[in-house]
C-alpha cells in the first residue's frame, strides 16, 4: 500500500533496494523492507505452492519464505548459506524473500522507471512493474503485491 | 460525545458486576442462606442499575428496574416473605433485567410487552399495600426512614429511596406534608415540583431569588415553600451567604422546558431539580444547574461527613429522589450514576457493610495489553530455551556458575509465564451463574422441578475458555434437565424426591480443569440408545458394544435420543456439536452413567489456550507437534498386526480391532506414501466414529509444553495443521490438527500432490 501511494503521490526521490536472483538484478521499494537477514533453514509447509520455501522464526513470529527465483520462473536451486532473506511487509503480512545477495541501494525519481518492455513472458509482465537502467545494467522493479501467494484459505 | 460514550461503557461494565452481585444474592436468597444484608445487596444492585439507566435515558430498563426494586423493597422491609413463588419471580426478574441491560447496551429495540408477565407477577406479589407513600412507617429497623411524598397519588416512587435519604431528611420536618399536604386532583395540567437552592454566587452575580420565583409563578399557579432549616444562628450568619432554599409546586399548562427555562440564567449558580408530578409517575430532570462533578462531590462530601455543611443536607436528600424517577436525557450530564445512589448510604447512619466475599481490589486492563504481555512472555520462554542450548553447547567445560545462572533464569521465566497466564484466568463463577438461569428456564419449559447444585465456582480458567464454554455447557445443562431427569411422576414412582438435581462442578486436576455436569435422573437407557443408533444406521445391527461404547454413541453426529424434538433441546444440535466445541478448546468429554442413579458428563480442559502439551514427533525429517489431548496411546506395531484392506488401505490391529493408518508424511506431502509401517510409531488418536485412527510417524522425540503461534497472520490456514510453535533450537515446528488430517485422509479432501518436492 505504501508502495502504491508513494509511487503515485511523491515526486520526491525514492530509494530502492536492489538484489540479485539467479544472476539477474531486481529491486523493491525500501519502504517495504523491514530488515535483511541471513538464511536459516525453513520449516516446510504442507500443501504449499512450490515457491513457498516454508516458515522461519523471526523473533517469535512465523515468517513465510518465498523463493523469489522460483516465483519468477527462474531455474530452481538449493538454498545456500550465503543466501539472504529480505523481510518485507506486504499489506498486513510480513513475508521473507529468499534472494542470492543484496547488491545496492538506489536513489531514483519515478520518471526513471520505464514500463516493462512488452515481452512475451507472462511471468515477467505480472511480477515486474517496470525496469530501471542503471549504468549498463537492467534492474527490474518487483511488484510485491503480486509476489504473495494467494491466501491458502481462500484458494482452498 | 466520546466522553459520553466512555461513561456509558463504564456504566455497562459496572452493570455486569452489579448483575453478577444481584444474581449471586438472589441465588443465596433462593437457597435460604440470605440475611438482611444479602437482600440489601440485591436491592442496591438493582437500584444502582436503575439510577445509571436513568442517567442514560434507558427508559425500558428504568421502568423494569423500578418495579423490580419496589418488590425487592417489600422483601427488604420484611412485608413480603420470600417463598418459592416469590423467589421464582425474583429470579425471573433478574433474568429479564440482565436481558434488558444487554439489549440496552446493544442499543437494541426493547419490546416492553415481552416482560409484561414478569412485571405483572412482580406487581402481584406486592399487591395493593405497596401503593401509597407510607411505607416509611414500617421500614426495616436499621433505618428510620421518612417519606418524601411528592404527590399523594404517586405509586410509592419514593419509598425505595426513603431509607437511603433518611438521615438527611431526618433533620427537617416533612417538607411536602407541611406545605402541600392535600393531594392534587388530576385535572390534566402539568404539575412540577421545583427544588431550588441558590448558591452565594447567584446573589453575587446580581440575581435575585425572589424574581426567579415570581417568574415561575407567572407560568401558572405556584405553591412556594421556603426552607429555612439551614439558617444558622444569627451570630454565625455570613452576610453574603445563601441559606434559603425553596420548594415550589407549579401547576401550569406549559411544558417542563419552560419551567426550566426560568432558571436559565442562573445555571451553575444554584442547585435545581425539576420533577414532573402526575398521577403515578414522576419525570425528573436534574437540570445541570450545578455542574455534574460538583453535584457528585456534594453527595460524596455529604456521605463522608454528614453534618459538615448543613446546607448540603437537603441536596443529599434530593438527587436520589430525582433518580428514582425516569430521568430525561438531560440528566445524562450527571456522572455515571452507579456509585451515586450508593453514596448517601453512609449518611443514613448505617455503616456500609460490604457483602461477605466482596470484590477484591482490581484493575481493569484491556485484553489486548494482557495478550501482548502473554506473547512477549512466550518469546521469553523460547529465548531462554534457545539461550540455554547455545550456552551449554558452546562451553565444553561446564562452568557451574553459568549452569546455575541458566537454571535460575529458567525458573524465573517459568514463574513469569505462570503469573502472566494467571492474569487471563478467571473464576468460572460467572459462567456457572449463567447456568442457573438455564436451569430455571429449562425447568419452566419442561415442568420439572429442578435444583442446581454448584461446586468449585472459584476454579480459575482462561477467559477465552470460559467464553467458549458457555454454549456447550448451556446445551449440556439443558440436556440434563430435558433428557437426563425424569418427570416428577416417574421420580416419585421410583422412590426419588420429586425435585431433580443437576450438579455442576469444576475442579483442577493434574494441570487441567475438569468440569462435570451430572444429574440424578434415570441414567442412560443403553438399550434405547443402541436401538436408535442401529435405526439411524450409525452402527451395524449386530454390533457388540460395551456399556462405555454405547454411552459414547451419544456423541455421534446425527444422534438424538429425544423421540420427539422438544422445544428445549433437540434443536438439531446434538452432543456431537458439544464434543466438537470442547475438542476445539483442546479438551475432551466423556460420560459415565448408572441406570437409575443418573449420568455425568465430564469435560477436561487445558488451563490455557496459549500453550499446549504436545508430543514432538519426527516425520520425514520434519519436526511436528501432536497435541497430547488428541493422543489416546502410542505403540510400536508388530509386523503381524499390520494388514492391508486391499492393495492399499493399511490398518493396524489394536486389541482385536483393525484401525486405519494415516501416513502423516504422505498426507502432508513430505514424502511418497509408505508401503510398510513396521518401522513407524503409531499414535492412536480419537476420532468421531469411536474406533480411532492410527497416525504413523517416524519417531517420538519428546513431550513438552509449546507456545502456540498462529499461521494465519502472515500466511493463512494450512489443512491438517492447527498452528505452529517454536522449538528450543529456534526452529519452527508445525502443530498437527489430528482431526483435520484424519478427515483429509478419509477422502473428505483428496490429498494434495506433493508440491513441496518441486521446490527443492
Amino acid at each position: 500500500m505504501s508502495e502504491e501511494e508513494s509511487l503515485a503521490a511523491t515526486p520526491l526521490p525514492k530509494e530502492l533496494v536492489a538484489f540479485c536472483v539467479a544472476e539477474q538484478e531486481y529491486c523493491v521499494d525500501i519502504m517495504a523492507v523491514r530488515e535483511i537477514r541471513g538464511w536459516t533453514v525453513a520449516t516446510k509447509l504442507p500443501h504449499a505452492p512450490a515457491y513457498v520455501r516454508g516458515v522461519i522464526n523471526l523473533r517469535g513470529s512465523v515468517l513465510p519464505i518465498i523463493d523469489l527465483a522460483c516465483r519468477l520462473g527462474l531455474p530452481p536451486r538449493e538454498a545456500r548459506a550465503r543466501d539472504v532473506i529480505i523481510v518485507t511487509q506486504i499489506r498486513e503480512q510480513e513475508v521473507g524473500l529468499l534472494v542470492e545477495s543484496v547488491s545496492d541501494i538506489l536513489t531514483i525519481v519515478d520518471e526513471t522507471i520505464q514500463p516493462t518492455p512488452d515481452v512475451a513472458s507472462e511471468t515477467a509482465k505480472s511480477f515486474v512493474r517496470g525496469v530501471l537502467s542503471v549504468e549498463d545494467r537492467m534492474i527490474r522493479y518487483v511488484d510485491l503485491e503480486k509476489i504473495m501467494p494467494p491466501r491458502p484459505s481462500e484458494a482452498a | 460525545m466520546d466522553q459520553m460514550e466512555e461513561i456509558r461503557e463504564t456504566f455497562f461494565l459496572e452493570c455486569e458486576e452489579l448483575l453478577e452481585a444481584m444474581e449471586a444474592g438472589l441465588l443465596s436468597m433462593n437457597s435460604g442462606e440470605a440475611d438482611a444484608e444479602t437482600v440489601n445487596a440485591v436491592f442496591r444492585a438493582v437500584h444502582s442499575i436503575k439510577g445509571g439507566a436513568g442517567a442514560f435515558g434507558l427508559e425500558s430498563l428504568v421502568r423494569f428496574a423500578h418495579s423490580f426494586e419496589t418488590t425487592l423493597d417489600e422483601v427488604r422491609a420484611g412485608r413480603l416473605t420470600t417463598d418459592e413463588a416469590v423467589m421464582r419471580t425474583l429470579l425471573k426478574s433478574g433474568d429479564v433485567l440482565a436481558d434488558l441491560v444487554r439489549a440496552s447496551q446493544a442499543n437494541a429495540e426493547i419490546d416492553d410487552g415481552a416482560h409484561a408477565d414478569v412485571l405483572a407477577e412482580l406487581a402481584g406479589h406486592i399487591g395493593a399495600e405497596a401503593d401509597g407513600g407510607d411505607s416509611g412507617d414500617d421500614a426495616p429497623d436499621d433505618f428510620t426512614p421518612m417519606t418524601i411524598d411528592v404527590g399523594g397519588d404517586d405509586e410509592g416512587d419514593n419509598d425505595d429511596d426513603a431509607a437511603d435519604d433518611t438521615a438527611a431528611v431526618d433533620a427537617q420536618p416533612d417538607p411536602d406534608r407541611d406545605a402541600f399536604g392535600e393531594p392534587f386532583e388530576d385535572d390534566g395540567r402539568n404539575r412540577f415540583r421545583v427544588d431550588f437552592r441558590p448558591f452565594p454566587e447567584l446573589y453575587g452575580r446580581g440575581n435575585e431569588a425572589v424574581l426567579l420565583l415570581r417568574a415561575l409563578a407567572t407560568l401558572g399557579e405556584a405553591q412556594v415553600r421556603c426552607n429555612t432549616d439551614d439558617l444558622p444562628p444569627l451570630g454565625e450568619v455570613d452576610p453574603e451567604g445563601a441559606y434559603l432554599s425553596w420548594t415550589v409546586i407549579v401547576t401550569t399548562d406549559r411544558p417542563q422546558e419552560d419551567v426550566e427555562a426560568t432558571f436559565e440564567f442562573v445555571q451553575g449558580d444554584c442547585e435545581l431539580t425539576v420533577a414532573r408530578v402526575s398521577g403515578g409517575a414522576i419525570a425528573t430532570a436534574t437540570a445541570p444547574a450545578d455542574d455534574a462533578a460538583a453535584d457528585a462531590d456534594a453527595d460524596t462530601a455529604d456521605s463522608e461527613k454528614p453534618d459538615a455543611d448543613k446546607v448540603d443536607t437537603t441536596t443529599a436528600a434530593e438527587p436520589p429522589t430525582a433518580e428514582a424517577a425516569e430521568a430525561t436525557p438531560k440528566a445524562a450530564a450527571k456522572p455515571p450514576a452507579a456509585p451515586k445512589p450508593a453514596a448517601p448510604k453512609p449518611a443514613a447512619k448505617k455503616p456500609a457493610k460490604e457483602a461477605s466475599g466482596g470484590p477484591k481490589a482490581t484493575v481493569r486492563v484491556e485484553l489486548d495489553r494482557v495478550d501482548r504481555l502473554i506473547n512477549l512472555v512466550g518469546e521469553l520462554v523460547i529465548n531462554q530455551a534457545m539461550l540455554s542450548e547455545c550456552v551449554l553447547d558452546a562451553s565444553d567445560a561446564h562452568d557451574s556458575n553459568v549452569v546455575t545462572g541458566l537454571e535460575e533464569f529458567k525458573q524465573l521465566t517459568r514463574e513469569i509465564q505462570e503469573s502472566v497466564m494467571a492474569i487471563r484466568a478467571q473464576p468460572v463463577k460467572s459462567l456457572f451463574q449463567r447456568m442457573s438461569r438455564i436451569v430455571r428456564e429449562a425447568s419452566d419449559a419442561t415442568g420439572k422441578s429442578v435444583e442446581l447444585k454448584v461446586d468449585g465456582e472459584s476454579t480459575e480458567v482462561d477467559k477465552t475458555v470460559i467464553e467458549r464454554l458457555a454454549d456447550p455447557l448451556t446445551h449440556m445443562i439443558r440436556n440434563a434437565v430435558d433428557h437426563g431427569l425424569e418427570t416428577p411422576d416417574k421420580r416419585t414412582a421410583s422412590g426419588k424426591s420429586e425435585r431433580g438435581t443437576v450438579f455442576l462442578t469444576a475442579a483442577h486436576r493434574s494441570g487441567r480443569v475438569v468440569i462435570e455436569v451430572g444429574d440424578d435422573g434415570a441414567g442412560i437407557n443403553r438399550e434405547r440408545v443402541k436401538q436408535i443408533a442401529i435405526d439411524k444406521g450409525l452402527i451395524p445391527a449386530d454390533a457388540e458394544l460395551t456399556n462405555t461404547e454405547i454411552d459414547n454413541l451419544l456423541f455421534l453426529p446425527g444422534f438424538s435420543t429425544a423421540s420427539e424434538v422438544s422445544d428445549l433441546s433437540g434443536r438439531g444440535v446434538g452432543m456431537d456439536v458439544v464434543k466438537r466445541a470442547i475438542q476445539a478448546l483442546g479438551g475432551r468429554i466423556s460420560v459415565t452413567s448408572t441406570p437409575g442413579e443418573g449420568s455425568t458428563f465430564s469435560i477436561s480442559l487445558p488451563l490455557t489456550l496459549a500453550v499446549l502439551d504436545g508430543m514432538v514427533v519426527d516425520v520425514a525429517g520434519q519436526t511436528l507437534v501432536v497435541p497430547i489431548s488428541a493422543v489416546i496411546e502410542t505403540l510400536q506395531p508388530n509386523e503381524a498386526d499390520l494388514h492391508k484392506v486391499s492393495a492399499d488401505g493399511p490398518t493396524v490391529k489394536i486389541r482385536g480391532t483393525f484401525v486405519p493408518i494415516v501416513d502423516v508424511g504422505a498426507q502432508l506431502g513430505y514424502r511418497d506414501p509408505k508401503d510398510d509401517f513396521h518401522d513407524q510409531v503409531i499414535l492412536l488418536v480419537e476420532t468421531d466414529d469411536g474406533v480411532g485412527t492410527a497416525l504413523a510417524v517416524d519417531s517420538i522425540h519428546d513431550q513438552r509444553q509449546v507456545v502456540i503461534k498462529g499461521l494465519e497472520s502472515n500466511y493463512g490456514q494450512v489443512r491438517g495443521i492447527a498452528a505452529a510453535t517454536i522449538l528450543g533450537d529456534g526452529r519452527i515446528a508445525l502443530i498437527l490438527d489430528a482431526e483435520a488430517l484424519v478427515s483429509n485422509a478419509n477422502g473428505a479432501v483428496a490429498p494434495m500432490e506433493p508440491a513441496i518436492e518441486l521446490a527443492s
